[in-house]
């Protein structure tokens, strides 16, 4: 009789530092300098999400999703990645987008409910709001690095509940089928808005989603920014040498709400927080920076003080930018407006001004 | 040189590999097979699998890896092997292709092309006939060229790939082969936007795009006969946009309008042309404008699927009521 069985799932996440910060793997060779940038980058996401929270409470900002708890995560995904190779993400990567060359005040400007000319020097594409689609945006990035013979990577991440899209898997599969140089990445923060993560899939890991896909994978501690970082540069390398598609899942936890408008206490326990606030990767990381003596207390207040005196510049200026003009977005649908748009854009003109 | 649309197509993508580098088909089927249609026979072979390639069963990954390649600057031409699969990506139609100009406040653009033949007449199984066009009126961002002939077609396919903007290529199966027709071999492009009077008249603007166009030219030949009534007939070409100045200045003329296409009633080309007239040239109407379109239900299997297309007695039906003093 044949069979039947469940794929056996051994895997257990990678890590370099535990949850106190001591080294259990091996720490890549970087710098101190580099040390240094991955835990301001990380530091930087935070006051950033804090800061446009608070903008929001004072209606200053549009709808906005806190990025708390997962920087390491989104920090460790987008350092080791060079200036020639894309990347698409979700609404939870903000911090992914700032240490790529976004800048702050364009950020700021966007979350104030306005479009930005956004930075494509960056190669980095626009928040999605659709979830998963930018799973393919990123393969098609890929696909056409690799048919032009250049030698740029693309990096799509997404978080758990695009798992269950159809795009993330036909991502998976075309990565797979075209060998493109992708690196695809499940920020894995265990909640899509009030939905828990065993309801998004029975099986024990996303991970375990690549090997099905002929993709090669690897489950890794989402908040150990070195574990991300050392498997992102792997993956990478993997990816620029010819040798195909990695699927990462980095398992981290979403330790603010949804967005703005969501209250995560209607549907999860406190006391589950307060487990992975234990976990809090900037904290993980500060202990090893102090371990290792690359990092006091001291230069810990007033690294807090520059980055939050960088974030309320960037803020003042972002605020202080003048609104585009009533009609701008007529500008980003089409370079040949037919008669009709520029009619309508007449008719928006001539309301606006009596609006003044 | 005399050709089927099949063949006008064929010869117009393989011009446009030629002629530029970042040009590259896929589709499903499109690589050994040359397409379900052919229209893509021998391409893979002349210009490689790099160029020409086959992709996995999945129409939202076929669009959605293609918006990726368009980013990045590669001029990707997708087949979506019939137009009634394109359900299964409007997502990535929609919501992506035609946004991402607009999100990324212009940094970006999306020049792509997504062919897809549609169409009744020919004894299809369910949603392989299905005339989808009037879904994407309403999702700003698209360009959707529908060609009768030949000739258009290979000249508005080289316009669709030249765009900077993305353009949906629909192609009627029953128009594929069903006549040849003298061809230029070398490159030229016919303008995006631009109806044609195909046959002047005084009395009765007759529009129809696809194969409707024939239908058309045949229904204002047996209303001649009849009644001795001078049909004017506008082949459409690009349904958006529309070519508002040649609909306004034709039914300017006539004053009496009818509109032909295999598309669902509600909503659709025809209801976007009937607003155009009352809009900008109401007062010229001498009798209210006719719709002769496909039924406001799905598209029916073929044992009644004749009953559903428009076809010649029924737009001359609405053509004699429109001349009605």
């Amino acid at each position: 009789m044949v069979t039947i069985q469940q794929i056996e799932d051994t895997m257990t996440p990678y890590q370099i530092l535990d949850v106190e910060g001591n080294v259990v793997g091996s720490v890549p060779k970087l710098s101190t300098e580099q040390f240094l940038q991955l835990y301001r980058a990380m530091y930087l996401g935070r006051v950033f999400s804090n800061k446009i929270i608070a903008l929001q409470r004072q209606g200053r900002a549009t709808t906005f999703g806190s990025l708390l708890g997962q920087e390491a995560s989104a920090v460790g995904l987008a350092a080791p990645m060079q200036a020639q190779d894309w990347l698409t993400t979700s609404y939870r990567e903000i911090a992914s987008l700032i240490v790529r060359g976004v800048p702050l005040t364009t950020l700021i400007y966007s979350f104030r409910g306005f479009t930005p000319v956004f930075p494509k020097e960056t190669r980095c594409l626009p928040v999605q709001i659709v979830i998963a689609t930018q799973m393919l945006h990123a393969v098609g990035l890929g696909m056409a690095a690799k048919i032009a013979g250049d030698n740029a990577v693309a990096v799509g991440v997404c978080g758990d509940g695009a798992t269950s899209e159809g795009d993330f898997n036909e991502a998976l599969n075309f990565a797979g089928v075209f060998q493109a140089p992708v690196v695809l990445v499940v920020q894995n923060n265990g909640w899509a808005i009030s939905v828990p993560r065993r309801l998004q899939s029975a099986a024990p890991t996303f991970a375990a989603r690549g090997p099905g896909f002929g993709v090669p994978s690897v489950l890794v501690d989402g908040n150990d920014v070195l574990a991300v970082y050392d498997v992102m540069q792997q993956a990478l390398a993997r990816a620029r040498s010819g040798h195909g598609p990695t699927l990462i899942e980095t398992l981290t936890y979403r330790l603010g709400a949804h967005t703005t408008a969501d209250d995560p206490t209607r549907y999860r326990d406190a006391a589950e927080v307060e487990v992975w606030k234990a976990k809090d990767p900037i904290v993980r990381f500060k202990r090893f920076l102090i371990q290792r003596g690359l990092w006091s207390e001291e230069q810990d207040q007033q690294l807090i003080a520059v980055v939050e005196e960088e974030i309320n510049e960037a803020a003042n200026i972002a605020l202080n930018m003048p609104p585009p003009a009533p009609d701008s977005f007529f500008d980003y649908l089409t370079d040949s407006p037919t008669p009709r748009l520029l009619e309508q854009r007449a008719e928006l003109r001539r309301f606006a001004q009596q609006d003044q | 040189m005399q050709m089927t649309m099949i063949e006008a197509l064929n010869q117009a993508l393989a011009l446009e590999l030629e002629r530029d580098k970042r040009v590259v088909i896929f589709g499903e089927d499109i690589g050994a097979n040359g397409g379900v249609f052919r229209v893509t026979e021998g391409l893979q072979r002349k210009f490689g699998v790099q160029r020409v390639f086959d992709t996995p069963l999945a129409e939202s990954g076929i669009i959605g890896t293609s918006v990726g390649m368009a980013v990045y600057g590669l001029r990707p031409i997708a087949e979506i092997q019939f137009a009634g699969f394109l359900f299964v990506c409007m997502n990535q139609l929609l919501s992506q292709a035609t946004r991402i100009r607009f999100r990324s406040g212009g940094a970006y653009t999306c020049p792509l092309v997504v062919r897809a033949p549609y169409g009744g007449g020919v004894r299809t199984p369910e949603l392989h006939s299905d005339s989808v066009e009037g879904l994407f009126l309403q999702s700003p961002g698209f360009k959707i060229i529908i060609p009768s002939n030949p000739y258009d077609a290979k000249g508005l396919l080289a316009s669709a790939v030249a765009d900077p903007e993305p353009v949906l290529f629909l192609e009627n199966i029953k128009l594929y082969r069903s006549f040849r027709q003298e061809v230029p071999e070398d490159y030229y492009t016919i303008p995006i936007g631009k109806a044609k009077v195909v046959q002047e008249g005084r009395d009765v603007t007759v529009m129809a795009y696809g194969a409707m166009v024939p239908v058309a030219l045949e229904a204002a030949k047996k209303a001649q006969q009849e009644a001795g009534t001078s049909v004017e007939v506008i082949d459409l070409r690009t349904v958006w946009p529309l070519d508002e100045e040649t609909i306004v200045n034709s039914v300017t003329k006539t004053g009496r309008a009818v509109i032909v296409h295999e598309a669902p009633k509600a909503g659709g080309v025809g209801a976007e042309v009937t607003a155009i007239i009352n809009e900008k040239c109401l007062f010229s109407l001498l009798q209210p404008v006719a719709r002769v379109t496909g039924y406001d239900t799905p598209y029916p299997v073929p044992g009644q699927e004749d009953y559903y297309v428009p076809n010649v007695p029924r737009v001359l039906d609405a053509i004699r009521r429109v001349m009605e003093p």
